[in-house]
């Protein structure tokens, strides 16, 4: 029977009363008194010399305050990077400087040049129009492939090319792979596309800069995933300000999916400027500045290569991928391609050699860096698109192929650098298979054949290295920053509980989820702990969410810091009941001296603990709060099998989904509803890049998808009712409550059988059609069909 | 956007009027006005509202039995009002854009408007249709004169417009996936004296008639009649969503789509 609360219960999520009632508190919602509005013009050229900008006339319009260029940051730092990547010759990348207003060049659309704070934001947009910039126009370099050519155009002058790190990953197996590949029964071989996407949170980004004379003391108010590591970023390498003197909030959050993890040039702008002019400055995103300033996703193009004995068992893997980096290193992007993609080639197979190349590339485009799943969505569609062309090469069934490859002892160490603690990829199969009903599939297409349809089944498996991430081993890997996590509980007079937590929750249901594990762990109520997050002056530390880390990482901290928690309650319990804290059994909200009646509540012992008249005050501290902070052992690994079936109009190319089933293993559970609705949301995402997302820029680095006009965004009638299932369990091995992450793998599973399912409706229709890149438009797949 | 005037007249006389200022510029429904004045690519020192005309809104059957709908009644009163006396238009009407576009957008503006990917226009010249302004009467063929472009003159507002009712009629609309505009619509109306095919948002002139297809249904109303026609891609748009050759093949499977959903 369904548990009601507690841990595995599918409580509701109590923060979506106010999201949907108007009464969330977001970022805009913030209106500090006095505040002024600042206004950027942005960069409407891709790449360019700036002669000179002349804001004389600007500066003398109605309610203007000040206006900043890119000389006024000069003595301050630029954007940082948090990741340095060592290139295949043990060289580190090339990493250039990322002003906060563009000084000297412009080097991508929307780039911030000028800033005009003014009293209102339609002074400071009027304004803006009339400063003049003297520009002189370079090339635009949009093509990455073009970009790394001998004498190709730089993007940045100070550095030696565009290449900004060639990866080889294990270079050491380089030379074994090639062999393997050369003398291999079977090579399969494919070229795609990963296609560029923005992220595109329902909020777009806001910053609020404060400054208070009175105490030297900094507030920026910012749309972000984790404020400390905005305040640790802006603070000590940006605007120099020591960090007791800096807080960072971040309120309700509108959705990340990762493009609210960096740290951004308006942030910086607002701080500094709320200090310059005196005033509190704030700063609301268009949607449109949000298509050209937001880091967008994705954007590789790779080839890869399977090989395979002759009875089909993979015997090694070759890749080469280019990657865009975009036309600066936004916070996290060069670990994106790198040690979230090439260690995830194994897949779920046991493949004995992989070799992967990377070549990060500086375009004059908007930078990418990390967009759901990150990395790990590459990886997965490449191989799973290179398996199903493999299966049709061999003429074997795209099932039975996965399945005699698959990894089935645990722990499993890859080739590429991580270990599997757990899975059993088996059931998740054999799961899918039930629940996507493959049995019935063909009954299906013929009843699609009759009304004049092509249908297709597609199937992959995806795995994920989440809970991001044991902080030994990414610094050995070049990070800049830890990526353990922290809590604190805070247990009140009363026995209500607080907890501080450095995750921070932007529609992940943190609010509900976290209290049902102190609720089970303790047997008080649900209601009675809260959770507080996204302010650096409220919670211990923290790292944010992202990478599918805050259940298994910051959960693990609130699990550590609870058992702490209640360690001492037993003590003082054991004080109130005359007896030895070894005999002392915590259930239900009940102290218990073991094998008798003799019982105190929760609230009691609490209460003894604030008002400790009867107390061991000799041995403990009065009060009941105590910090965790948990650096994980190894990244977790969810996995699964997905399928999807759809029907293609032969006379349109019109690609419409009929059904999808996801079959995770997740681990533990906490709230099955809330992993069912992550697990939801990533797959309207992963639909969203196979069928419908293209970010697109013309030759001349202008944005031609730069609007909902043209940007498509999955809807509801694009999507069908989706089969989802989380019930193969095996749990970590690693961490307190053996959970994996779940918010990341829609995302990262869902493309690669959709674009299966199309090929495989095509070729029942007779076209030979080998791979089409997304997104799987009328357009392009109606072309494919008649180029076969 | 830029600051602006805002009149809102209660007669068709009072918008003619105001309508003269310099730089005045009439807002209909405001689906894409609005938009274009929050992006400052348009300045108009006044606009003058149409939403309040009383003797513009709604929809009624004229003598001849023709549908009449004011200029200034919405898509969702269209898709409602004139479902029992025009289901072909009506249910063109319930498919533009999403409920708030449908309760806010108007026939006058859109036709007004005359986006080259608009479903309105197809309808208009595919029902050969007559848009009436304050002060002449305009044949829907003489009325479209390529994207963004239409006969009216400065100032002129549309008042009316009526649709003479065919015997059967459909529109086919194959959507762009980002805006959801027609990337290819194709509207279909066969009258006693003959079939017309309006396409809107293939072509780089706008919404225009297909009269191979005109010629070749009205000696057969069958979709099969336009197997042996193709469209030139010639002119045809080019862009993220489609190629010319596949709107100009689009055109074609709209409309023997069309002719057999007319029924």
């Amino acid at each position: 029977m369904p548990k009601d609360s507690g841990i595995g219960a599918s409580t509701k999520r109590r923060e979506d009363v106010r999201f949907l009632t108007g009464a969330g508190n977001y970022t805009d919602d913030i209106n500090i008194h006095g505040q002024a509005y600042v206004h950027f013009l942005r960069a409407d050229v891709a790449h360019a010399t700036i002669n000179s900008i002349d804001t004389s006339g600007a500066a003398d319009m109605p309610g203007v305050l000040r206006i900043f260029t890119g000389a006024d940051f000069e003595a301050v730092g630029g954007l940082p990077c948090g990741w340095q990547v060592t290139d295949k010759h043990g060289q580190p990348m090339q990493e250039p400087k990322h002003p906060v207003l563009a000084h000297g060049k412009i080097r991508h659309v929307g780039e911030p040049v000028c800033a005009v704070v003014a009293e209102t934001y339609a002074q400071a947009r009027d304004a803006a129009e009339e400063i003049v910039l003297d520009l002189t126009e370079l090339p635009a370099m949009v093509d990455m492939k073009e970009a790394v050519k001998d004498g190709a155009t730089k993007v940045h002058d100070d550095l030696t090319s565009n290449l900004c790190y060639d990866w080889g990953f294990v270079e050491e197996n380089k030379d074994a792979v090639d062999e393997a590949i050369k003398n291999a029964a079977h090579v399969t071989t494919l070229e795609l596309v990963n296609n560029r996407l923005v992220a595109n949170p329902m909020e777009p980004r806001v910053a609020v800069g404060e400054y208070s004379r009175s105490d030297d003391m900094h507030t920026l108010h910012t749309t972000s995933q984790n404020p400390h590591v905005i305040r640790l970023l802006m603070g000590a390498f940006v605007l120099g300000i020591p960090e007791h003197k800096l807080r960072v909030v971040a309120p309700d959050v509108g959705g990340g999916f990762g493009t609210k993890i960096f740290h951004y040039a308006e942030e910086a702008f607002c701080t500094f400027a709320a200090k310059a002019v005196n005033r509190p400055v704030k700063w609301t995103s268009t949607r449109s500045e949000a298509f050209m300033s937001d880091a967008h996703g994705r954007d590789h193009v790779t080839k890869i290569e399977l090989a395979m004995d002759a009875d089909n068992n993979f015997t090694a893997i070759r890749t080469e991928t280019y990657a865009n980096m975009g036309a600066y290193l936004s916070t996290f992007a060069p670990s994106v391609p790198t040690w979230l993609h090439g260690t995830l080639m194994a897949g779920n197979y046991k493949t004995p050699l992989i070799y992967v190349n990377v070549k990060a590339v500086f375009t004059n485009t908007v930078p990418v860096d990390a967009y759901r799943g990150a990395g790990r969505p590459e990886a997965t569609f490449q191989l799973e698109r290179v398996i199903d062309k493999a299966a049709r090469e061999r003429g074997v069934d795209p099932i039975a192929l996965r399945r005699q490859n698959f990894v089935t002892e645990f722990p499993y160490a890859t080739p590429v650098a991580v270990e599997y603690d757990t899975g059993d990829y088996e059931a998740t199969m054999a799961k899918l298979e039930e629940i996507a009903d493959i049995g019935g599939f063909a009954a299906r297409r013929a009843a699609s054949e009759k009304n004049g349809k092509l249908r297709g089944l597609g199937v992959n498996c995806y795995i994920e290295a989440c809970g991001i991430a044991p902080s030994n081993l990414v610094g050995q890997l070049g990070a800049r920053a830890g990526l353990y996590d922290a809590a604190t509980v805070r247990v009140n007079a009363t026995g209500s509980i607080s907890v501080m937590v450095g995750a921070h929750s932007h529609g992940q249901g943190h609010e509900t989820s976290f209290p049902q594990v102190i609720s089970e762990m303790i047997g008080i109520p649900e209601d009675q702990i809260d959770i507080v997050h996204g302010d650096t002056s409220k919670i211990p530390f923290g790292m944010g969410t992202y990478g599918s880390r805050s259940l298994a990482v910051c959960g693990s901290a609130m699990v550590r810091a609870a058992e702490k928690v209640i360690n001492k309650a037993k003590k003082i319990a054991a004080h109130l009941l005359e007896a030895s804290d070894a005999d002392i059994e915590l259930k239900n909200g009940q102290f218990t001296v073991a094998g008798t009646d003799k019982s105190v509540a929760w609230g009691d012992v609490t209460l003894a603990a604030y008002v400790p008249h009867n107390y061991p005050l000799e041995d403990i501290e009065p009060g009941l709060e105590e910090t965790a902070f948990y650096d994980p052992a190894n990244f977790t690994y969810p996995a699964g099998a997905y399928a999807c079936e759809v029907e293609v109009d032969p006379d349109t190319g019109k690609v419409t989904i009929e059904r999808f089933s996801a079959a995770d293993d997740f681990g533990n559970i906490i709230n099955p509803m809330i992993v069912s609705g992550q697990v939801h949301g990533g797959i309207a995402q992963g639909i969203g890049q196979a069928l419908l997302e293209n970010c697109s820029y013309d030759e001349n680095g202008q944005l031609i998808s730069a609007s909902y006009m043209d940007y498509a965004m999955p809807r509801a009638d694009d999507l069908p009712f989706y089969s989802v299932d989380h019930s193969c369990q095996t749990p970590c091995t690693h961490n307190p409550l053996g959970v994996k992450g779940c918010g990341e793998a829609g995302a990262i599973g869902s493309p690669p059988s959709v674009v299966n399912a199309v090929i495989d409706a095509l070729q029942s229709g007779g076209k030979n059609v080998a791979h089409i890149d997304m997104p799987l438009t009328p357009s392009r797949v109606w072309a494919a069909m008649n180029n076969a | 956007m830029y600051a602006f005037e805002i009149e809102r007249p209660s007669t068709i006389a009072d918008a003619v009027n105001a309508l003269k200022g310099e730089d005045a510029q009439a807002l209909g429904g405001g689906q894409t006005l609005i938009p274009t004045l929050k992006q400052r690519l348009a300045m108009p020192s006044k606009l003058v509202s149409l939403s309040g005309i009383g003797e513009m809104k709604g929809v009624c059957l004229g003598d001849a039995g023709e549908v009449c709908i004011g200029g200034a009644t919405t898509h969702a009163t269209v898709a409602r009002e004139a479902a029992a006396h025009y289901p072909a238009l009506a249910a063109l009407a319930s498919h533009i854009g999403d409920p708030a576009v449908r309760n806010r957008g108007t026939i006058g503006g859109s036709l007004a408007n005359n986006d080259p990917s608009a479903c309105y226009p197809a309808a208009a010249l595919g029902s050969g249709a007559t848009i009436i302004t304050n002060n002449r009467e305009i044949a829907a063929d003489d009325y479209f004169q390529g994207m963004f472009t239409t006969a009216l003159e400065e100032g002129e507002v549309i008042t009316e417009v009526r649709f003479p009712v065919p015997e059967k009629a459909n529109y086919q609309k194959f959507v762009q996936p980002a805006s959801r505009f027609a990337l290819v619509g194709v509207f279909v109306a066969k009258y006693a004296g003959g079939v017309r095919v309006a396409v809107t948002g293939a072509s780089e002139e706008g919404v225009f008639r297909w009269t191979e297809a005109e010629e070749a249904l009205s000696g057969n109303f069958d979709g099969g009649a336009v197997d042996g026609l193709s469209v030139p891609s010639d002119g045809m748009i080019s862009d993220l969503h489609g190629t010319p050759e596949y709107r100009a093949h689009l055109v074609k499977v709209m409309t023997k789509r069309a002719v057999a959903a007319s029924g």
